[in-house]
């Protein structure tokens, strides 16, 4: 599946998208962000406060516990200022 | 109802929006404009410019979801947002949004509400650019506690003890 990273997120993981596959077992956008923390130093200091990074599945707000089966694009970004 | 939803690099000219959303119709008894703007200081600090990154195809999918809310919850007769990404200087509008209805009650109302979405919930991020032009002056603008409780006014009790879960 592709992720895609947004502002600070972005920065931080040093990419702006990717294809992942990851192991069985990550069911949950909350299992997702775990995983993704122990790829490398930039994804720990991005996900450093899981809490704060918000989530889409299929261009749509999603929470921690949502199941990312089927999913074709994820995306990871900070809470949003625009307006 | 007629919905013109744009995400754009260019200015915007809140005039011309009116027109092209009143002309040629009498039903239309009240119409709203909101425009949101850059200012030259954030947090008391003097700014050069803003940089918006946006998320282009789920913002527009956002704003949609949004629009389609408002029409369920007003009368509405027409919706016009338009939200700027790239460098916004100080002084240029970010953010445009025009409700059409045939009184100013469903009018007022629609176009905070979308606003109020707008903020917390379209995929937009700003970023400060500091005076003096050097790269290392880029600061992300935090998200503000005040947007998210503006936000949650027009939820339904139920909803919002959802939320703070």
């Amino acid at each position: 599946m592709k992720v895609r990273y947004f502002a600070w997120v972005r920065e931080r993981v040093g990419k702006t998208e990717e294809d992942i596959d990851p192991p069985a077992g990550v069911a949950t956008i909350g299992d997702l962000v775990a995983w993704l923390r122990r790829q490398g130093e930039g994804y720990a200091y991005a996900f450093e406060n899981p809490n704060v990074v918000r989530s889409a599945i299929d261009k749509r707000h999603v929470r921690p516990d949502a199941r990312i089966a089927g999913a074709n694009e994820i995306a990871f970004f900070p809470p949003m200022t625009g307006g | 109802m007629s919905v013109t939803v744009r995400l754009q690099r260019e200015a915007f000219d809140a005039a011309n929006e009116i027109a092209a959303l009143t002309r040629s119709r009498t039903d239309i008894g009240a119409v709203v404009t909101f425009t949101g703007i850059c200012r030259a200081d954030e947090n008391g600090e003097p700014i050069a410019a803003l940089n918006l990154e946006h998320y282009p195809d789920m913002a527009e999918a956002e704003i949609g979801r949004h629009i389609e809310a408002a029409r369920q919850r007003w009368p509405l007769l027409g919706v016009t947002v338009i939200h700027r990404y790239g460098r916004i200087a100080p002084g240029e509008g970010i953010v445009l949004v025009v409700t059409a209805s045939t009184h100013r009650e469903a009018a007022f109302a629609a176009a905070e509400f979308l606003m109020d979405y707008l903020k917390t919930r379209a995929p937009f991020w700003k970023q400060v650019e500091k005076p003096g032009g050097k790269t290392g002056d880029k600061i992300w603008v935090e998200a503000r506690a005040s947007d998210d409780t503006a936000a949650e006014r027009w939820m339904p009790a139920a909803v919002k003890r959802e939320t703070a879960k």
